[in-house]
């Protein structure tokens, strides 16, 4: 039967070489702050400074249009089967023939997404058989009620004088320029 | 009626008036300089952290101070239901006056004899040139502590109470090794009047806390425990707030809280304007005697003070951001087994040499 005596260490081990130690690693510290205290900040200031997302970032959605101003948009609901977060209702219609809407058979009469219940997964552009629905780099969408997050039709639907993007083309050489040309749409 | 206006000292009630003004401006000053202590030490903290600080209210942030007295001015003042409400309230006056009236005696720039200043009175730097000027100070410093402890038994609250007891173990701790440091000073200048003992350096040309071995070791020894005095980081056991959540100001709010807040930054002030006095030579190198520039002392004196003090307050911060916290059983070690014999060692051989040498014709210096 063996105790094993454990010892606290004396304070300090060795009386000139520890303290000397400790004062470098303090001196050493101290290089480190200054250093960085002429260093660039990192932080972006974020209302004047805008941030620079990628190509795909997955922010508000946008309903595109044919090159001939049809909505691309058949209201076909597959969107709001795919959506996981079921925040997108759409409401289908038939075509009317003589003032046809979008190039299908129907078109959508309603096409709400409910900004709250959204989780940008990106599901429903996947889904989307005529490529009509986008998620585009809009990311200021904070509001003060839950009626104002409610996107309609009207809202998404980009202007009968524009295209959209075209899918998936945000990677492209000159899509910078392409979208600095237009205005940038408001959030609400 | 006129026998009684003939028996006044006009020279005195001059000498009063003056103290009270100076007085006024004194305490407004500490106060604006701590209001932008703490806006400075946000943002030298935020750009050695990489990133800006406050910089939304007003032009670089530079009316943050006063939206935070503001909103600290305006929030609601609560007490703990069981909270002794006398000593509670009392708490913050009684760590907050003794920081305010120790810059008392701190002597800002050198002193104009009469003829110098306006209406041909001496024209002096500080509110009174006590005899026992370093005495004043230490004891006045020390009070400051009660505060601290009587807020945190006030509170009702164990972190509190943790926090109040260490910050006594800690001031108490360090005092001596501070005390120590200074005595170094005093038997170099032979005075313990500060006015003196800044004097004293600015005719031997070096001041103390340059002077080799001796001078080193003491202004090392002060620093330290000049920084344990006033609970800034790595020292600010009393108020840690990954143990005692925020030690013992955690039941004040508003401005109370704001009051301790004041003391802290005052009592750096105070701490690194004795720093400059003890062993910087106060307005050194600005004396009076030394020729062309001693002729203007009086006003490139107290700026020298002050780029001083900026360094002093500089270091504080920089130090904050560089340094993690001690554990308290290492806090003690270093002010009882390490720095208090380096002082009294210190002190022994200051003694020896003060003795042995004449003044100014110092070995190693």
């Amino acid at each position: 039967m063996a105790f094993v005596e454990v010892k606290a260490p004396d304070f300090p081990h060795n009386p000139v070489a520890e303290p000397l130690a400790d004062f470098q690693g303090i001196a050493a510290g101290l290089a480190v702050t200054l250093r960085h205290m002429f260093t660039k900040p990192v932080t972006m200031q974020y209302p004047e400074e805008q941030p620079n997302l990628p190509g795909r970032h997955r922010g508000r959605h946008e309903l595109r249009r044919h090159e001939n101003g049809l909505e691309r948009c058949v209201g076909c609901e597959l969107c709001a089967l795919a959506c996981p977060a079921k925040a997108i209702f759409v409401e289908g219609a038939e075509n009317p023939p003589d003032a046809p809407i979008s190039i299908g058979e129907r078109y959508a009469k309603q096409w709400i997404v409910n900004m709250i219940r959204c989780i940008f997964c990106g599901f429903c552009v996947e889904a989307c058989p005529t490529e009509a629905v986008q998620l585009k780099r809009v990311f200021e969408l904070a509001d003060y009620t839950r009626q104002s997050m409610i996107y309609t039709k009207e809202m998404l639907l980009v202007p009968r004088d524009q295209r959209g993007l075209q899918p998936d083309d945000s990677w492209l050489p000159g899509y910078e320029a392409q979208e600095s040309g237009k205005a940038a749409s408001p959030a609400t | 009626m006129t026998d009684f206006l003939a028996a006044i000292d006009w020279n005195v009630v001059l000498a009063v008036v003056a103290a009270f003004i100076k007085a006024f401006i004194i305490v407004n000053v500490l106060l604006v300089i701590f209001a932008y202590m703490t806006l400075t030490e946000r943002k030298v903290m935020g750009r050695m952290q990489v990133r800006y600080g406050p910089n939304r209210v007003g032009p670089f942030g530079l009316l943050q101070p006063i939206a935070d007295g503001i909103k600290l001015a305006l929030k609601e003042d609560v007490t703990p239901s069981q909270a002794n409400v006398w000593v509670h309230t009392l708490a913050p006056i009684m760590s907050l006056v003794p920081a305010l009236i120790i810059f008392a005696v701190i002597p800002i720039g050198p002193s104009i004899p009469a003829g110098g200043g306006p209406a041909g009175q001496p024209w002096t730097w500080y509110i009174a040139n006590v005899n026992v000027s370093y005495l004043y100070v230490a004891a006045i410093a020390s009070l400051g502590v009660y505060g601290i402890v009587l807020a945190g038994w006030a509170s009702n609250n164990k972190y509190s109470l943790l926090g109040g007891l260490r910050a006594s173990a800690q001031m108490i701790s360090y005092e001596l090794a501070q005390g120590l440091a200074a005595l170094c000073v005093v038997v170099m200048a032979g005075s313990i009047n500060l006015y003196e003992i800044v004097e004293q350096q600015n005719r031997s040309g070096l001041p103390f806390g340059l002077y080799p071995i001796i001078g080193w070791v003491a202004f090392g020894v002060y620093l330290i425990a000049g920084i344990a005095e006033t609970n800034r980081a790595p020292f600010d056991l009393p108020e840690a707030e990954g143990e005692l959540g925020a030690g013992f100001h955690t039941e004040y709010s508003g401005f109370k809280w704001s009051m301790f807040f004041m003391a802290e930054y005052v009592n750096m002030v105070n701490v690194s304007a004795l720093a400059i006095v003890l062993f910087l030579g106060g307005w050194w190198p600005f004396d009076p005697q030394i020729p062309v520039l001693g002729a203007v002392a009086g006003i490139l004196g107290p700026v020298a003070f002050l780029v001083k003090l900026a360094l002093f307050m500089f270091f504080f911060i920089w130090l904050r951001s560089t340094l993690p916290r001690l554990r308290f059983d290492r806090l003690m070690s270093l002010g009882w087994k390490v720095l208090l014999p380096i002082a009294l060692a210190n002190l022994v051989l200051t003694s020896i040499v003060v003795a042995l040498w004449p003044i100014g014709a110092w070995p190693f210096a």
